[in-house]
């Protein structure tokens, strides 16, 4: 908006014989766009629209392909419910449906909000459409190949008939992340911490991180599950691993890079040398400990399900694996979409406290 | 608060890596006394810096001794104050805290926390406690240092050409700016600075020095009485005896005339 005023403005006072056309073309501007409510409204229509499209598909589309559709029985608050997996797909569209109304009523007040909310209108439009296509591709006609793509009402099926043991399979998943990577994190950051402050910690540890550093932690396994002494242990130790070395390594950079002024300032300011690791070299560091922290994640993830894979009793990597022996390629499908939701609910919290944490320098990132 | 520092004998030689040694300071004989605001002045590479950085204990010489009221300086200390000249402020810290990290290092925080807010107002920035460094402008950037130098109630405060990286108009606001503290708290100042109106417009004396090897050619007593005006004739005077000293004021050529 700003941008077009300026040009309109420049368009002015350049040639005056465009004068009257320039400031029409203002006065509509004003009104055009997502500052209007008819035009809002057609975008929040244009977002529930791809989900209405794909209820009327899961209803009326003929099921021609032959697959079963099961009933599950659902007891809840006393009360029992029986669900076919499109009665669960349906409801799930309708959540959807729900969930985006609300957040489009909500952010109607708000500019910017609003703005973002028109601007992801397309998006969730194609998400809509592309939930039906699947729908028709996967389930109704089955055309693509199976078992090894079913439509959305069958990977829904999969938390119908397995919430429980998916449940207790997430569980599983998370402490096993949460055990191995907040002890990578503080190992991390407190070696990184001794490296970074003292020359010869430095002069000894950095090169042997710097070379087992680049080795993928999951190539650690054999020793680890032969040497640790439970299968759990083991999976932690990898994850511990590959957190630790990553943020150690950034960690000791970001201490380093401490300019020495600052330093001196607080030294003259009356700073002890505790004082000095604690309140001069850590707060410059922690830029790029969120650094090491973010990569760290990434790697921590995939350490998580791969070891998962193989030699886990429980967690989403083991159920991915049970699921494709037998070949239940929908529970693959059902896992990976929970993986997706988990993993960046948990990137989200990171950035969330990255966020709160390096807020003095936000200007410094916006430039 | 104030104290008089005595420099004696001075000498201070950097060696480089290629074993290549620069006398950055040779011979230097300095009385401070207390409660004076004194500039060093001269061109770069003439030791006025490292001087300073000796007088703060930051570095130490190879020869000669400096002492704060007759005790020898060994090492930085909270009664001498230091202002950088750009860039010493904490980032991550916001203005209220930048200020009372020297109440919190010496673990006086709890007992002097209403001196935070009377500080900050002193150096007008009311308004400004939870902005960051970035948000703020240069010269409040060096008002914030002063204050944090400030509240901790040094007997001298040591300036670095705390003043060189800002435009002329907040430089001039600054200068009345420290002017005023001056008064108020009576602090020691040494002003580092090649600007030499800035010398004339806020010293009692100022120390003119010149390089290879460093030392101290003349000390200018500026007896002009206060507030001094910029454009005077006394204020011109001394700005060209000055400029003549270093050589950079010349006489202009003689209209020719063809008749």
């Amino acid at each position: 908006m700003d941008t077009q005023t300026v040009i309109n403005t420049a368009v002015l006072s350049a040639s005056p014989r465009t004068e009257n056309k320039g400031q029409k073309a203002e006065q509509t501007a004003v009104k055009k766009g997502y500052r209007s409510n008819t035009y809002f409204l057609l975008k929040l229509l244009l977002t529930v629209s791809g989900f209405i499209i794909a209820i009327g598909v899961s209803l009326f589309f003929p099921q021609k392909a032959e697959i079963v559709i099961k009933d599950y029985a659902l007891s809840a608050f006393g009360l029992t419910l029986n669900l076919t997996m499109n009665d669960a797909y349906i409801f799930v569209l309708v959540m959807l449906i729900v969930i985006y109304t609300v957040t489009g009523l909500v952010s109607a007040g708000n500019k910017e909000r609003r703005k973002k909310f028109c601007k992801n209108a397309a998006f969730r439009f194609a998400l809509g459409i592309g939930l039906a296509l699947w729908d028709i591709g996967g389930t109704k006609l089955a055309f693509f190949p199976q078992p090894f793509f079913p439509g959305p009402a069958q990977v829904i099926e999969a938390y119908l008939s397995d919430g429980e043991y998916i449940i207790q399979n997430i569980i599983y998943s998370l402490r096993l992340y949460a055990a191995g990577f907040s002890c990578g994190v503080v190992l991390g950051v407190g070696t990184g911490i001794l490296i970074g402050w003292f020359p010869k910690v430095y002069y000894w540890v950095f090169p042997v991180l710097k070379i087992t550093g680049v080795v993928p932690a999951v190539a650690w396994m054999p020793f680890a599950l032969t040497l640790l002494p439970d299968t759990f242990t083991a999976a932690v130790f990898l994850i511990v691993i590959c957190a630790w070395f990553q943020i150690a390594f950034l960690t000791a950079k970001g201490i380093q890079s401490t300019p020495k002024q600052s330093y001196e300032a607080a030294r003259i300011l009356g700073s002890s040398q505790k004082d000095l690791i604690l309140h001069v070299a850590i707060p410059h560091a922690m830029p790029d400990i969120f650094t090491g922290i973010g990569s760290a994640n990434a790697m921590a993830f995939t350490t998580l399900v791969m070891s998962e894979m193989l030699g886990q009793p429980g967690g989403l990597g083991y159920y991915i694996n049970q699921s494709k022996v037998w070949s239940a390629y929908y529970k693959v499908l059902a896992a990976i979409v929970i993986m997706a939701v988990l993993f960046s609910f948990i990137n989200y919290i990171i950035g969330r406290i990255q966020k709160h944490t390096l807020r003095w320098q936000e200007g410094v990132l916006k430039k | 608060m104030s104290s008089s520092i005595k420099i004696s004998g001075v000498d201070r030689v950097y060696t480089d890596t290629d074993g290549v040694s620069v006398e950055a300071l040779r011979g230097i004989d300095l009385d401070i006394r207390e409660g004076e605001f004194i500039s060093l002045i001269g061109p770069s590479g003439c030791g006025k810096t490292t001087l300073l950085r000796l007088i703060a204990g930051l570095d130490k010489p190879q020869a000669g001794e400096l002492t704060i009221d007759g005790s020898k300086i060994t090492g930085v200390g909270p009664e001498r104050g230091y202002v950088f000249q750009q860039g010493s402020l904490f980032p991550w810290l916001d203005i209220e805290k930048n200020i009372s990290y020297g109440l919190r290092a010496r673990g006086v925080l709890k007992t002097k926390k209403e001196k935070v807010g009377e500080y900050i107002s002193m150096v007008g920035l009311d308004g400004f406690e939870k902005s960051y460094p970035h948000q703020i402008s240069g010269g409040m950037a060096q008002r914030v240092a002063i204050a944090r130098a400030l509240i901790n109630e040094p007997k001298a405060l040591l300036l670095d050409e705390p003043m060189g990286a800002l435009d002329s108009f907040t430089r001039s606001d600054l200068q009345d700016k420290l002017l005023e503290l001056w008064k108020k708290e009576g602090t020691t100042m040494i002003l580092v600075t090649h600007d030499i109106d800035e010398a004339i417009y806020l010293s009692d004396r100022i120390v003119i020095m010149t390089p290879r090897p460093g030392k101290i050619s003349k000390i200018i007593d500026v007896d002009l009485p206060r507030p001094r005006h910029r454009g005077g004739v006394e204020f011109l005077e001394m700005r060209r005896q000055i400029l003549e000293f270093f050589r950079l004021a010349q006489a202009l050529p003689q209209p020719e005339y063809n008749i």
